[in-house]
């Protein structure tokens, strides 16, 4: 029983969500829109599960001897602040909830972000090491669009930056298409294999 | 006996209610009575998906009798080795299912899938496994896909709920917290397989930085092309969603792998002769499928 009926939910709400994609009437629209609000509703409760896990994960570091004291403290402190600021306060334009979202933690993820300048250097410098055929096509390809992105190209020839444009219109675009084709096939097989019960991963394997 | 009598039934029915549906759906599309309910502009798409359930479950019903062979895919052989290594290291392994989907998305249930199989592989080594999450209902199924492929090989005690869960949903926070588990537990493997966005190189980067082995694949052409330089296999497209079957050697799932490459055979096909017709100054399917 376990197993049978959420599996027979998931049936039924698989068949009901393609369904309603070709279906424009007001019941099926309302049906549509009540089952959207009960996800909205699930993924709130579980939002709160999750949020008592890293609040209870963070007190057992700190409870247990070592640096990660330090760090699940900060990150215990950020989570108490922001609700105390949050509730308080609002999240208005102007409030303290906004000040701290874009004095603090907006700069901490621009961080973030920048470190990916260095892992495209990086990745590269692997990636493009010309250790067989299929590198030096890659090597050659991204040096040429390199190259067409920049005025430089176009001072070297003007048919570089033709080049480039051929590149990514034609080989480039094909290889994407194809891989597209095959990811759409692979995910209708996969909702289809959730929706007639085969896959049931989703409930952990049961 | 009875069983095949009813199953060639249900195959004949299935087939024939589904071969209805499309002509139904063709027919109705210029009837205005039907065009009330009736969204006739997705006719295309509609005949494309009962095609492509019609194709899919008729591999799947013909695979219970015919074992179909699957190609050996790299990324996936490469899986026991780098569960062996991580074991030999004393380091646990880390699955990132990405930033990009949750559980309604077809490319995290096929990561899910994945991730069933190596939990049975890393309890069976003794290997704990790490699971961030950017999503609560994807950590809350990962936890029960993970706790229960410990339990199928007896090994219920080495599962530890910290391990797995939600992180946070900022995509960048979520790469950094993860970025920070992998540098302090130093994971001997790293599996990158779901839907990814810009998260991806930082994640990818930082397990060669670990020193940990890195298998991934994912829905995005755009990470796609980073995996590719900066991991050590990558599952390209649609192997990612082949896997569960390659794995598993189920013959059902392996059915729908089967029912996948048919659709693209036909796909090719039908591309093959709207060129053909489009040259010849015919471009029908173009105009159906525009």
């Amino acid at each position: 029983m376990l197993r049978k009926i959420p599996i027979a939910v998931c049936a039924v709400c698989g068949v009901f969500m393609a369904a309603q994609y070709f279906i424009i009437s007001g019941p099926v629209s309302d049906l549509y829109g009540a089952v959207l609000d009960w996800m909205q509703i699930i993924f709130v409760c579980a939002l709160l599960a999750g949020i008592l896990q890293v609040v209870m994960s963070q007190l057992k570091n700190i409870a247990r001897p070592g640096s990660g004291r330090v760090y699940s403290s900060i990150a215990l402190a950020g989570i108490a602040v922001m609700v105390v600021l949050g509730f308080g306060w609002g999240i208005s334009r102007g409030s303290p909830f906004l000040w701290m979202f874009d004095q603090v933690q907006a700069p901490m993820q621009t961080t973030v972000f920048s470190l990916l300048a260095f892992f495209v250097a990086s990745a590269a410098y692997r990636g493009f090491r010309a250790r067989h055929a299929e590198s030096v096509v890659l090597v050659l390809a991204a040096l040429i669009i390199l190259l067409g992105r920049v005025p430089l190209g176009e001072m070297i020839s003007p048919l570089v930056p033709q080049t480039v444009g051929w590149i990514l219109d034609v080989p480039a675009m094909a290889a994407k298409r194809a891989i597209l084709i095959g990811i759409g096939l692979g995910m209708t097989a996969t909702a289809i294999k959730v929706i007639a019960g085969m896959e049931r991963t989703y409930l952990g394997g049961r | 006996m009875i069983f095949r009598r009813r199953y060639g039934c249900l195959r004949r029915q299935t087939g024939v209610v589904l071969f209805l549906s499309c002509l139904y759906a063709v027919s109705i599309s210029g009837d205005a009575q039907a065009a009330e309910w009736y969204a006739a502009q997705r006719t295309p798409e509609l005949v494309a998906v009962l095609l492509c359930t019609i194709i899919v479950l008729v591999s799947i019903i013909v695979a219970r009798r015919k074992r179909f062979y699957i190609r050996p895919l790299p990324g996936l052989q490469a899986i026991d080795d780098a569960l062996g290594r991580a074991t030999e290291m004393g380091s646990p392994v880390m699955y990132i299912s990405g930033w990009g989907g949750d559980l309604a998305r077809p490319t995290t249930m096929a990561s899910l899938a994945i991730l069933a199989h190596i939990a049975r592989r890393a309890a069976a080594f003794g290997t704990p496994i790490l699971f961030p999450s950017h999503d609560p209902v994807v950590a809350s199924a990962a936890q029960d896909t993970i706790q229960h492929g410990y339990a199928a090989v007896g090994r219920p005690g080495l599962f530890r709920s910290d391990d797995v869960g939600f992180v946070t949903q900022s995509q960048l926070g979520y790469a950094a917290a993860v970025d920070g588990i992998m540098t302090r537990r130093k994971p001997g493997a790293v599996f990158l397989l779901g839907s990814f966005e810009g998260e991806a190189l930082i994640l990818a980067e930082t397990a060669h930085n670990v020193g940990a082995v890195q298998i991934s694949g994912t829905d995005s052409t755009i990470q796609l092309s980073f995996f590719l330089v900066a991991c050590d296999y990558t599952l390209i497209g649609e192997e990612l969603f082949a896997a569960s079957g390659y794995l598993s050697g189920d013959p059902l799932i392996l059915g729908a792998v089967r029912g996948q490459d048919l659709l693209k055979i036909i796909i090719v096909i039908v591309l093959v002769i709207g060129l053909v017709l489009h040259l010849c100054g015919i471009s029908i399917i173009i105009e159906w499928l525009g």
